[in-house]
């Protein structure tokens, strides 16, 4: 096995990879390297070519493929190098990596490490699904992936179980595609995905959506032929006297994401298990000194363009760390979500600098605001007119706030 | 008066639009309020949706010889809702070969719109 240095080692080449490794080139480091582990550049977005991206950083809605190609076209331009079709196995917490890709197998030394490895889908295991496991059950994203991207179709009559943004457009989708979908289910009491998506890929195909209602049972045997359904109550137990019966060859999950963090817990970093992904300063920097992490692999993110702005973050993180500029302060200031808030994000700052505080609430709400306090003292507060867990809400906190703090406390109020 | 409620696409906020409409002598229907929008764009896209809606149609186009099967590709500027499947049906019959760049068009003005059909992604030639 052969051994090679890098400065910078950036592992993923979605939005995330892609936004480090630029801004770790333009922070003046030389010897930045991405490694991807499919054939293209791009990530996640290559499958989703649906439109809306990109409204926030370039004021245009693109589509997952256009808003990458911006990022490959600057990647290239800046002569970055990247290894494709190559995996990473392992990384420790010297920052050393072992890769493979179909010729060998290479450690490489990293000066310091960014994981931008993203998430994946919940599946049927992770949900516990009833009933059988015959053939025609996909996640949304899987199914995106045969549909846009290898050109095969999944079933004609579908049911989508979950209001996630992913299986909402998939319905869209497939609906174009000629299928017939006949519902999307969610057993909570409110969608979990985006209002626009409910009236653009649901609405404008007549497709129903009913919440609070649950799927008991799967039937089929070789292949799915349908659901059985059930109106639920507020401990999401099915109601008695309300199952009925839903024909169908398909059935899309659409459950949510799991960050894809085997590499980093195997680094030995610390995780979070409100975020599923690694605790982090206000740096990025996780744990282990020199390996950060950015974009959906940190936490899941609803808008590419905040895991752009946070990923650029990263990459002028690591080349700072590099130059010797980064150290662990002495103590931390911890940041602790309280009342209907889920997650904070980082968990702990230094008090060094400005930051971006990312945080997402428990239950949908309006006109409440978001409270951060170090005590009685107010250090930021936003106003919001809805709040929903759907959208990660961003406040920006400036280090003159902070002096003297040693917890803030976020909450709703 | 008619009071009629609708969601905001154009951007991910997804307002809660009310729109009040009346008709007017001449019979058509006339907006006279619109509120719950966070941007100015929000009046401006009820307006449309109300009067003539419109949607950007996105799918996949076959690809020949190219280092995928698919090109993602959409129109280049909205049609009209009742238009979506008639375009479907032209980016579903249409074929071409690789390679394919961003932006491209592969179909000029399907089903009489005004619009194009253009690739969103490239493709090389294999
Ligand atoms: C199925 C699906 C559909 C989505 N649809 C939307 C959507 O419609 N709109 C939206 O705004 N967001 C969507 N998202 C969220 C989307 O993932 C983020 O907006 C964004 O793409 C996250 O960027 P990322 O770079 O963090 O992750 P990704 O885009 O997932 O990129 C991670 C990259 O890391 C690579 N990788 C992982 N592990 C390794 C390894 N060990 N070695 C080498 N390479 C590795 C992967 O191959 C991948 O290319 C979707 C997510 C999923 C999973
Ligand atoms: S009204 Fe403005 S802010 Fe609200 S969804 Fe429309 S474009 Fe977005």
């Amino acid at each position: 096995m052969n051994t090679i240095k890098h400065d910078v080692v950036v592992i993923g080449g979605g939005p995330a990879g892609l936004a480090a490794a630029i801004a770790a080139r333009k922070s003046g480091c030389k010897d930045v390297l991405l490694i991807e582990r499919d054939k293209r550049l791009g990530g996640i977005l290559n499958q989703c070519i649906h439109d809306g991206f990109g409204l926030h950083k370039f004021d245009e809605a693109l589509t997952g493929p256009e808003y990458a190609q911006r990022f490959i076209d600057e990647f290239n331009s800046l002569g970055i190098d990247s290894m494709l079709s190559t995996i990473v196995l392992s990384v420790d917490g010297k920052r050393n990596l072992y890769v493979s890709s179909r010729k060998s197998l290479t450690r490489i030394e990293a000066g310091s490490v960014i994981l931008s490895m993203g998430c994946r889908e919940r599946t049927a295991g992770a949900i516990s699904l009833p009933g059988t496991r015959p053939a025609g059950i996909y996640t949304a994203g899987a199914a995106q992936n045969f549909i846009n991207l290898q050109n095969i179709m999944v079933g004609k009559k579908v049911v989508i179980l979950g209001s996630g943004d992913i299986g909402m457009i998939m319905a869209r989708r497939m609906t174009l595609e000629g299928a017939k979908v006949e519902a999307v289910f969610e057993i909570l009491p409110y969608p979990s995905g985006l209002a626009r998506n409910i009236q653009q890929c649901l609405n404008d195909y007549d497709i129903p959506l009913y919440l609070s209602t649950s799927v008991i049972e799967i039937h089929g045997k070789e292949r799915v032929t349908g659901v059985t359904v059930a109106g639920t109550d507020k401990n999401f137990k099915p109601i008695p006297g309300t199952e009925r019966h839903v024909p169908c060859d398909t059935i899309l999950l659409s459950v949510g994401l799991i960050p894809e963090n085997e590499l980093t817990r195997g680094a030995g970093v610390q995780m979070e298990a409100r975020t599923g992904g690694a605790g982090v300063d206000d740096t990025f920097m996780t744990g282990v000194p020199g390996i950060f992490s950015c974009g959906n692999v940190l936490h899941v993110h609803d808008l590419v363009d905040h895991v752009s702005d946070e990923a650029s973050l990263v990459g002028e993180y690591a080349v700072r760390y590099l130059d010797g500029e980064i150290k662990p302060p002495e103590s931390y200031i911890k940041i602790e979500p309280q009342q209907g808030v889920r997650y904070v994000l980082p968990q702990k700052v230094s008090g060094m600098r400005d930051f971006t505080l990312s945080l997402r609430v428990t239950t949908p709400s309006r006109d409440r605001a978001v409270w951060v306090k170090d005590g009685d003292r107010k250090v930021a507060r936003k106003k919001m007119i809805r709040l929903h867990p759907a959208e990660m809400i961003r406040i920006n906190i400036k280090k003159e706030k902070l002096q003297g703090a040693k917890v803030l406390e976020v909450s709703v109020e | 008066m008619s009071k009629k409620e609708l969601t905001c696409i154009v951007c991910p906020n997804g307002c809660q639009l009310e729109a009040m409409l009346e008709n007017s002598d001449s019979g058509s229907l006339q907006i006279t309020e619109i509120t719950g929008h966070l941007c100015e764009k929000g009046p401006e896209w009820a307006e449309q949706e109300l009067t003539h809606p419109v949607r950007t149609v996105i799918s996949n186009i076959l690809v020949e010889s190219g280092d995928l099967p698919l090109v993602s590709v959409r129109t280049d500027a909205p049609v009209p809702r009742n238009m979506i499947f008639d375009v479907m049906k032209e980016i579903k019959a249409a074929k071409t070969k690789a390679p394919v760049a961003i932006g491209q068009i592969l179909i000029k003005h399907p089903a009489g719109t005004g619009c194009n059909i253009i690739a969103t992604k490239n493709v090389r030639n294999v």
